[in-house]
């Protein structure tokens, strides 16, 4: 068994607090130590999850985090998968911690993000698919968004309606988190009376982008054990797998998908292969979750989720929320932190935070959104260029 | 001064020197393997299990395919992307267009004035050139899909 144990988790609150992203990882990674009942200088290895925004030392985010705490000479690394950054800097402390290259592992990732879309970075650059779909066709994320919600309508018979009622799910979970940076509950009415960004999906039913940070305090269950923590959350699994050739499924921040002349598509798509991985590494099967958080992009995206790792068949998405399984106090909670809908995205910490909630959810210790006797839970996020990230904790 | 006509992306799409009616997207297929691939793949094939020793030759996709899905984008998308700030914006409407023969779903804006109430997934499209921005110098190309007009469908069913 490959576990290694989660001993420290603390977060910056999201929102947009217009200070630099270094100032929220280090919040965070302060009340993470603080959670794990170490100091700094006990801490062998600092991963951070880079940010394209803030310029140089976004992208060296695990040394800027160090030389911010304080410079201990600790390992440095920084890692960059978009969406899936945070997921991969888990990764990376796991195979140090398993390997024996360090004891304990600061995880820190954190962003501070501009107003409006997301948009590419600057210049004239007819290689980067990034540049050209903006250029192009003026493709935001939300139009892809917007695709596959369409598509879901046409396919499966889902309705706005149905998007509404994930955000009103999400933001009734977000009211009761202290870090969310939404805390109001929303109406299906107010989903309904909000602006089309881009048909058919609506302002509410597409998540912000944020500040925020997130951090965790990862080591060896002997290190655990030896330090205060007996009986830790662990992390079973974390499945970083990259699509297979043929792509049939659209994604952002593609043109075209692969064409299938050649061979045929993989009987899973890329989202569903990245559960099955993390599944299969950790042992146990969706049967055996307590709790999901799954990345929410848009209302709509949340459904495809519910089927991408297995809690229902695909097209059955809607069902399950309408049944009220995946609400606080259903049989199978979906994004008990509020999600996306309740956070807005601060990319490089996004996938950190969702095993943050993971974490207090399995300690019993999530407060007001507990989920009683909650034992095993999986995370699923996705990002551009084929990252995504699927990580399984267990108590 | 008269403006010069200019693709958007070069090698993507026919030139002006074929009637409208000869309009295609271009890829490249690998002689291998069969892989096509749009946008254009010249250097090598991207099959993980291409026998391999192709070449990459450059062929016209099939003109017609059928709505996958459809958007449109109510609010002025960021740079690259062109739009005159002082206008009042105009939402476009976006398509993804399944192709059979190449096994693959390509996006494009709709011909203008085509809207999302225009369109129902699995709807008869066609590729059409069309122009994405004017500027001082040139006139930028690029392509379009366009509802095949329902008698056209007709003939052919
Ligand atoms: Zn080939």
């Amino acid at each position: 068994m490959n576990d290694i144990a989660v001993i420290g988790a603390g977060m910056h609150p999201w929102g947009k607090w217009g200070r630099s992203f270094v100032s929220y990882g280090t919040a965070a990674a302060r009340a993470a130590l603080a959670d794990a009942g170490l100091d700094w200088t006990d801490i062998g290895s600092v991963v951070g999850a880079d940010t394209m925004r803030c310029g140089y030392p976004g992208y060296v985010a695990g040394a800027t985090f160090a030389q911010a705490l304080g410079w201990q000479g600790a390992r440095v690394t920084s890692v960059y998968a978009a969406c899936a950054s945070g997921a991969q800097a888990i990764g990376t402390a796991r195979a140090q911690i398993l390997a024996g290259l360090a004891d304990a592992v600061l995880v820190v990732g954190a962003d501070s993000t501009p107003k409006g879309f997301f948009a590419p970075a600057g210049g004239e650059r007819p290689d980067d698919p990034d540049w050209l779909r903006f250029r192009i066709l003026g493709a935001t994320n939300p139009a892809y968004f917007a695709l596959y919600a369409r598509r879901r309508m046409a396919l499966y018979g889902d309705t706005p309606e149905d998007f509404a009622r994930v955000k009103v799910k999400n933001a009734a979970a977000g009211a009761l988190n202290p870090l969310a940076r939404y805390r109001k509950p929303v109406t299906a009415e107010e989903v309904a009376a909000s602006a089309v960004v881009a048909d058919p999906l609506r302002l509410l039913d597409i998540c912000a982008t944020s500040d925020g940070g997130a951090a965790l305090v990862l080591c060896g269950l002997d290190f655990a054990r030896r330090h205060g923590h007996p009986d830790p959350v662990r992390i079973r699994a974390v499945s970083t797998v990259s699509p297979t050739y043929p792509r049939a499924a659209l994604d952002l921040p593609d043109i075209a998908t692969d064409s299938t002349t050649a061979l045929d598509p993989a009987p899973h798509a890329f989202r569903a292969s990245i559960a099955r991985a993390a599944y299969e590494e950790a042992g146990l099967g969706p049967e055996d979750l307590s709790l999901a958080e799954v990345y929410d992009l848009s209302t709509a995206l949340e459904l495809e989720w519910y089927e991408d790792i297995g809690l229902c068949g695909p097209g059955e998405g809607a069902k399950l929320l309408r049944d009220g399984t995946t609400r606080l106090g259903g049989a199978l909670p979906v994004n008990t932190s509020g999600g996306l809908a309740s956070f807005g995205e601060a990319v490089p910490a996004q996938a950190i935070a969702q095993v943050c909630e993971l974490t207090w959810q399995l300690r019993g210790t999530a407060g007001d959104r507990q989920v009683p006797g909650a034992r095993a839970g999986i995370t699923a996020n996705q990002g551009l260029f084929g990252h995504g990230s699927a990580v399984v904790a267990v108590r | 001064m008269a403006r010069t006509r200019r693709p958007v992306v070069t090698g993507w799409f026919t030139d002006d020197t074929v009637p409208e009616g000869a309009f295609r997207l271009l890829g490249t297929r690998c002689s291998a393997c069969a892989a096509v691939f749009f946008p254009r793949e010249d250097d090598a094939c991207r099959n993980p299990v291409c026998p391999g020793g192709g070449a990459l030759g450059e062929v016209p996709l099939s003109p017609r395919g059928r709505v996958w899905s459809y958007t449109d984008g109510r609010y002025r998308p960021p740079a690259p992307y062109v739009s005159d700030p002082d206008a009042p914006w105009e939402p476009y409407t976006l398509v993804a267009v399944e192709l059979a023969a190449e096994g693959m779903v390509v996006l494009g804006q709709a011909a203008p004035g085509v809207r999302t109430s225009d369109l129902r997934v699995g709807q008869e499209v066609e590729v059409v050139p069309g122009v994405l921005n004017e500027d001082a110098e040139h006139v930028w190309t690029t392509w379009h899909w366009r509802p095949v007009a329902p008698e056209r469908t007709e003939e052919r069913a």
